[in-house]
C-alpha cells in the first residue's frame, strides 16, 4: 500500500485550527496555551472586531518574539475598554500615553530598551484609525522617516468609535457617521476624500507594510510573524469591523470583514520598501451590495429610495482596487487548492 | 502595600468583570444528525467513521463502522448508498464518496485481518435465527455481541442468502463475502446448513429458544402468465442467478430477453452476456425515468452491451420469436397498451418481475400476522407472536441488503430487551444537520474522486469484479471532503473567533466548553462554526 501523503486538509487553512495540519502550519490562536494578550472581562461591545484583531495580532507577536514584547497604545476603544482603572485585560507589558503620540512613545520605549541592554525586547504600537490616520499621523510619519524599530498596528474600524462614531480620514464614502449624516443628495461621507494609510506608509519606503482582516487569521498571523522577524519601521493595517459603528450584527463581524476583502473594497496585500510584493486573491468574487446591505451605516442606499447610483460608485472603487492590485487570480482558490496534489 | 506615587489602587485583572451578565442568548454545543447517517438503512455513524479516517486512523474508523454494520467490504460494493443521495456536500459540489471509502476500509480490514469486537459475556439466552442472508447474519453478529447464543440455520449449502445466490460475482466477489461472513461466525455461532425450517413453532419449542428471528427473505421468483410454446425456455431471474452462483448455469442460447425493470433484470441480462449471449435485451413496460433499477446499474449494463426495449410488454413467446406490444404512458404515468406489435428473436426468456416469500413455516403460528405476502412487525421487529421477530425481505421494506442489515441490528436489540425482560427503548434522534447550517466558506474546494472500472472487454466475458477500489491516497482525500455536518470536528474556529476568550479548548478529542462567566453572547462562534455544531438559545432570565 502506498503511504504517499495526501495534501488535502478538509478545511485547509481557512479555519482557525485543523487537526489534520502539521503542527508548524497551525495558528497561534489554535494553541491552548496562547498568550491571550487581551484577556476576558474587557468591556468591548459584543462581537467587537477590534478586540479580536488585537488578540490575534499581539498573541502572534508574543510567539514571534518569545514573549519579549512591549505594547504601546493610543487612546481609543481598545485602550478604554481594556483598562478601566484599576482593572486591566492586558497580560503583556502595556502602556498608554495620549491619543496622538503612540508612535513617538513607542520610539522612546525602543530606545530605552536599547539603553538598558534589553535590545531583544521588541515594541509594538497600536491605535485606532483616528489615532493613526488623523491625530497620530505626524508622529507616525516621523517614526517611519527615522526608521525606528517599531511595528505600528492600526486597527481600522473606519471612524472614531470610542467617542460615538465620528468620521475619520479612514471613513469610507457614503458611510453614515454621527458627523456625516445620511441626509441630502449625497448622504453619508463624501467621495474622493480620506487617506489610504497603507499607501502613505509605502510612500515612506519603509521595510514592511501589510494589510489584513480579522477574517483571515492565517494570513494575519503570518504577517505579524514576518513583521517581527524584520527590524526598522513596519506598518500593519488590520480591518476590524465595529458592530456598533457599522450597524452590523455582532455575529457578522467576521463575515463583514471577509466580504470587505471578497468585494475588493479592502485589498489585502504586502509591500516591502514601497513595492507591493504579494496580494491575497479574491476567492469568491462578490458584488459590493452584499457587503453594504448588512451594515446599517449604508442603510440609506437601500430600500424604497435605493441609491443604485451610489452603490455603482462604490462598486467602481472595488473594481479599481481589483485592477490596481490584481486581486482576481486564475488560481483564485490557491490556498485551498494548491495543497491538493493531482 | 507600598504603591507608587499617585497610585491609589493595586492593579487588578479584568477577570473581575463578569461580562457574561450582558448576554441575552447563549451558545451551546450540539450534535446534530448528519443527513448521511439519517439516510443509512443500516444506521451507520458515517460522519463519525469518516472523521476517524481523516487523520488516517483506518482501524479506528473501521471499528466505528462495524459497531453498526459488520459488512463494510460488501456494503462498499453493493449498497445503493442512500447516504450519498442525502449528503450535504452534494449541494456544494458533489456528494462525498462514502461508499468508496467504506469499501476501502472494508478491504483493508480483510487485508490486515482485523477481527470484529468479541462476543459479549454469555447471557445464557438462546436465539434461533432462520435464514443466513444479510438480515440473519447481521442479527447474529449483534446478538453475539450482546452475549446471546445463536443457532443459525439455512436451507442453502452456504451462508449469505441473496448476497451469495442472487447478487452476481462481478459486483460482489465471493472471497470478499466469505471473509466478512467468516468473521461473524468466528464469534462463536452454532451454524446448521442444508436445514429447512418447516414449522417455526416446532423448531422453537424443540430447541427451547428464548426468541426467534425470522429472516427467510423472498426466494420465489415471480412468474407472469404468457402463452409460451416451449416453457422450458422460460425461467425466472432468481433461479438463473442462483444456478450461476452454484456454478451450474442453464443454457440460455445466444439471444436472451429479460422481462422487468429492476436491478435484478439488469443483473440477469449482464449475467447472460457473460454466459455468451450476443444479444441481451431487457424489455420494460415504462420509460427510463420510471425504471426502478438504479441509474449506475443501468449505465454499467449499457456499457456492457445490454440493450433495453422501453415501453414494451410481452404478448407471446412462440418458438424463437417473442411478440411484444408497444405501450404508452397515460397521464398518471401508467403504461397502457397501444395495440402496436413488434417481434424479437429470442432463444430464451428470463422473467425478472419480483420475488415472493415462502412463509409456509408460519402455517402453525397463528399469532404472526402476514399481510400481502410479508410478515407484519412492530418497530422493534417483533411479530404478533411474543418472542418471534422478523426482518429483511420477508417484512415490508425496500428489499435491499442494507435494509436487511439494519433490520438485523434492530431485531437484535429488540430481542435483547425481550429476553432480559426490559422495555425496548428507541434512542433519541438528534435534529437534522441541514445544509443551511453549514458555513461553506471554510471548506477547501475539492472534486470527488472516481473509482476505476474494469475495461469493457473483460466485463463481457468474465465474472471479474467490475468496479475497483480507491487507493489509500484517494480514499483519504475522499474522507476529508466530508463536511462533518452537525458534529464538531475540532477546527478550533469557535476557540479562535471569540473576542472574549470565552471558549475553553479542552484538548485533542475533548472538544470545547463555553466560559459563561465571560461569553457576551455575540454569536460569532455560531456563525463561523463550519459544520453547524453550535446553537444559540435564549438565556434564562
Ligand atoms: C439479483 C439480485 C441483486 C440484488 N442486488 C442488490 C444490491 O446490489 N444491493 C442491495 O442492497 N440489495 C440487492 N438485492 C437485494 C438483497 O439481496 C436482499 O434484499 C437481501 O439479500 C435480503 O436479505 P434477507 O436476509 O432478508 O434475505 P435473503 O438474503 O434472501 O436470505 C434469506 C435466507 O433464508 C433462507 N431460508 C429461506 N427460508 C428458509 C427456511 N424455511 N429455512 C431455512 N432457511 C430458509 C434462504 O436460503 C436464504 O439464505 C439484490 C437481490 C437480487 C435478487
Ligand atoms: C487629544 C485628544 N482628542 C480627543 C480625544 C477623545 N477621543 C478619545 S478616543 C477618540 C476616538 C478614537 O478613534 P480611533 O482612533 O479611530 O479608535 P476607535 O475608538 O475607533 O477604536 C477620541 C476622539 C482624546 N482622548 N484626546
Ligand atoms: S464601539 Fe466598536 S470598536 Fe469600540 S468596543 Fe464597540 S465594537 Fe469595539
Ligand atoms: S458531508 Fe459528511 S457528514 Fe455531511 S452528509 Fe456528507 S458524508 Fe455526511
Ligand atoms: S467551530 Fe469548529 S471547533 Fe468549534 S464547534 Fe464548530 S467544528 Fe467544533
Ligand atoms: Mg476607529
Amino acid at each position: 500500500m502506498t503511504t504517499q501523503p495526501v495534501r488535502f486538509y478538509q478545511v485547509g487553512s481557512f479555519a482557525v485550527g485543523n487537526r489534520l495540519l502539521p503542527d508548524d502550519d497551525r495558528t497561534v490562536q489554535s494553541d491552548q496555551n496562547r498568550t491571550n494578550s487581551l484577556d476576558s472581562g474587557h468591556r468591548a461591545c459584543q462581537g467587537c472586531g477590534e478586540a479580536l484583531g488585537a488578540r490575534y495580532a499581539l498573541d502572534a507577536a508574543m510567539r514571534a518574539t518569545g514573549g519579549r514584547l512591549v505594547a504601546v497604545n493610543a487612546t481609543g476603544c481598545l485602550e478604554v475598554f481594556s483598562t478601566p482603572y484599576p482593572e486591566t485585560s492586558w497580560r503583556i507589558p502595556w502602556l498608554h500615553s495620549l491619543f496622538g503620540n503612540a508612535p513617538a512613545v513607542a520610539t522612546g520605549v525602543a530606545a530605552a530598551m536599547k539603553v538598558k541592554g534589553k535590545g531583544d525586547v521588541r515594541v509594538v504600537a497600536q491605535a485606532g484609525d483616528g489615532g493613526t490616520v488623523d491625530i497620530g499621523f505626524g508622529c507616525l510619519s516621523g517614526m517611519f522617516e527615522r526608521n525606528d524599530d517599531v511595528l505600528f498596528i492600526c486597527y481600522d474600524n473606519q471612524a472614531y468609535m470610542n467617542t460615538g462614531v465620528q468620521r475619520s480620514g479612514a471613513t469610507p464614502p457614503a458611510a453614515r457617521t454621527a458627523t456625516t449624516e445620511a441626509v441630502g443628495p449625497e448622504p453619508g461621507n463624501v467621495f474622493g476624500q480620506g487617506k489610504d494609510l497603507p499607501r502613505l506608509a509605502m510612500a515612506h519606503d519603509i521595510r514592511y507594510v501589510a494589510t489584513a482582516t480579522v477574517a483571515d487569521l492565517h494570513d494575519l498571523e503570518e504577517k505579524v510573524e514576518r513583521a517581527m522577524q524584520l527590524h526598522g519601521a513596519r506598518y500593519l493595517h488590520i480591518l476590524v469591523p465595529c458592530p456598533l459603528g457599522w450597524g452590523s450584527a455582532p455575529n457578522d463581524t467576521i463575515l463583514v470583514a471577509r466580504l470587505a476583502k471578497e468585494t475588493g473594497l479592502f485589498p489585502v496585500f504586502e509591500a516591502e520598501y514601497g513595492k507591493v510584493t504579494a496580494v491575497s486573491p479574491i476567492r469568491h468574487r462578490t458584488p459590493v451590495e452584499d457587503y453594504l446591505s448588512i451594515q446599517r451605516r449604508y442603510a440609506h442606499l437601500f430600500g424604497e429610495h435605493s441609491r443604485t447610483d451610489i452603490i455603482a460608485r462604490i462598486q467602481a472603487i472595488a473594481d479599481q482596487n481589483i485592477a490596481t492590485y490584481g486581486l482576481i487570480d486564475d488560481e483564485a482558490d490557491s490556498r485551498g487548492q494548491k495543497e491538493v496534489t493531482a | 502595600m507600598e504603591l507608587p506615587f499617585a497610585i491609589t489602587l493595586d492593579v487588578g485583572s479584568s477577570h473581575a468583570n463578569r461580562t457574561g451578565s450582558w448576554r441575552v442568548e447563549r451558545p451551546i454545543y450540539v450534535d446534530r444528525l448528519p443527513p448521511c447517517n439519517d439516510a443509512c438503512p443500516a444506521g451507520e455513524n458515517i460522519q463519525r467513521w469518516l472523521y476517524q479516517a481523516e487523520p488516517g486512523d483506518y482501524e479506528m474508523a473501521w471499528r466505528q463502522l462495524v459497531e453498526d454494520n459488520p459488512f463494510p467490504a460488501v456494503m462498499g460494493r453493493i449498497c445503493y448508498h442512500l447516504c450519498e443521495t442525502a449528503c450535504n456536500r452534494a449541494q456544494l459540489d458533489e456528494a462525498v464518496g462514502i461508499n468508496a471509502v467504506e469499501r476501502f476500509l472494508g478491504d483493508l480490514a480483510i487485508e490486515r485481518g482485523w477481527s470484529l469486537p468479541p462476543a459479549g459475556a454469555e447471557s445464557g439466552k438462546r436465539v434461533l435465527v432462520v435464514g443466513a442472508g444479510p438480515a440473519g447474519l447481521s442479527a447474529t453478529y449483534h446478538l453475539r455481541r450482546l452475549g446471546h447464543q445463536v443457532r443459525l440455520v439455512d436451507s442453502a449449502p452456504k451462508l449469505g442468502g441473496m448476497m451469495r445466490f442472487g447478487i452476481p460475482a462481478y459486483r460482489l466477489p465471493r472471497a470478499v463475502l466469505d471473509a466478512e461472513i467468516t468473521r461473524i461466525v468466528a464469534l462463536g455461532v452454532d451454524v446448521e446448513l442444508g436445514h429447512t425450517v418447516q414449522d417455526i413453532e416446532v423448531e422453537r419449542n424443540d430447541g427451547g429458544f428464548d426468541a426467534v428471528f425470522l429472516a427467510v427473505g423472498a426466494q420465489l421468483g415471480r412468474r407472469v402468465e404468457i402463452p409460451a410454446g416451449d416453457s422450458s425456455r422460460v425461467l425466472d431471474a432468481v433461479s438463473l442467478l442462483h444456478r450461476v452462483a452454484e456454478d451450474d448455469p442453464p443454457l440460455l442460447g445466444r439471444r436472451v430477453v429479460v422481462y422487468g425493470g429492476g436491478d435484478t433484470a439488469l443483473d440477469a441480462a449482464r449475467t447472460a452476456r457473460r454466459l455468451g449471449a450476443t444479444d441481451a435485451v431487457v424489455v420494460y413496460r415504462r420509460n427510463r425515468e420510471r425504471m426502478p433499477a438504479h441509474g449506475d446499474q443501468l449505465e454499467e449494463a449499457l456499457v456492457e452491451g445490454v440493450t433495453v426495449r422501453w415501453l414494451s410488454t410481452l404478448s407471446r413467446f412462440d418458438g424463437d420469436r417473442l411478440v411484444l406490444e408497444k405501450m404508452r404512458l397515460n397521464d398518471e404515468g401508467f403504461p397502457e397498451p397501444t395495440g402496436e406489435i413488434e417481434e424479437l428473436d429470442a432463444d430464451s426468456l428470463v422473467l425478472a418481475v419480483g420475488q415472493d416469500t415462502d412463509l409456509s413455516l408460519l402455517d402453525h403460528a397463528p399469532d404472526v400476522a402476514v399481510d400481502d405476502g410479508v410478515v407484519e412487525v412492530l418497530p422493534t421487529m417483533m411479530t404478533g407472536e411474543s418472542g418471534v421477530f422478523a426482518g429483511g425481505d420477508s417484512v415490508p421494506s425496500e428489499r435491499t441488503a442494507t435494509v436487511a442489515i439494519g433490520h438485523g441490528k434492530r431485531a437484535a436489540r429488540g430481542i435483547d430487551a425481550f429476553v432480559s425482560g426490559r422495555a425496548a427503548v428507541n434512542a433519541d434522534r438528534h435534529e437534522l444537520a441541514t445544509f443551511d447550517r453549514v458555513n461553506t466558506w471554510y471548506y477547501s474546494d475539492a472534486q470527488r474522486t472516481r473509482r476505476p472500472e474494469l475495461e469493457r472487454a473483460r466485463r463481457q466475458s468474465t465474472f471479474d469484479e467490475v468496479v475497483g477500489g480507491l487507493t489509500e491516497e484517494n480514499a483519504l482525500f475522499e474522507a476529508r471532503r466530508c463536511l462533518s455536518c452537525g458534529n464538531c470536528f475540532e477546527c478550533d474556529n469557535c476557540f479562535g473567533v471569540c473576542p472574549d476568550n470565552a471558549v475553553i479548548k479542552l484538548g485533542p478529542s475533548l472538544r470545547y466548553e463555553f466560559d459563561y462567566d465571560f461569553c457576551k453572547g455575540c454569536g460569532i462562534c455560531v456563525q463561523e462554526c463550519p459544520c453547524g455544531a453550535i446553537d444559540m438559545v435564549p438565556e434564562r432570565i
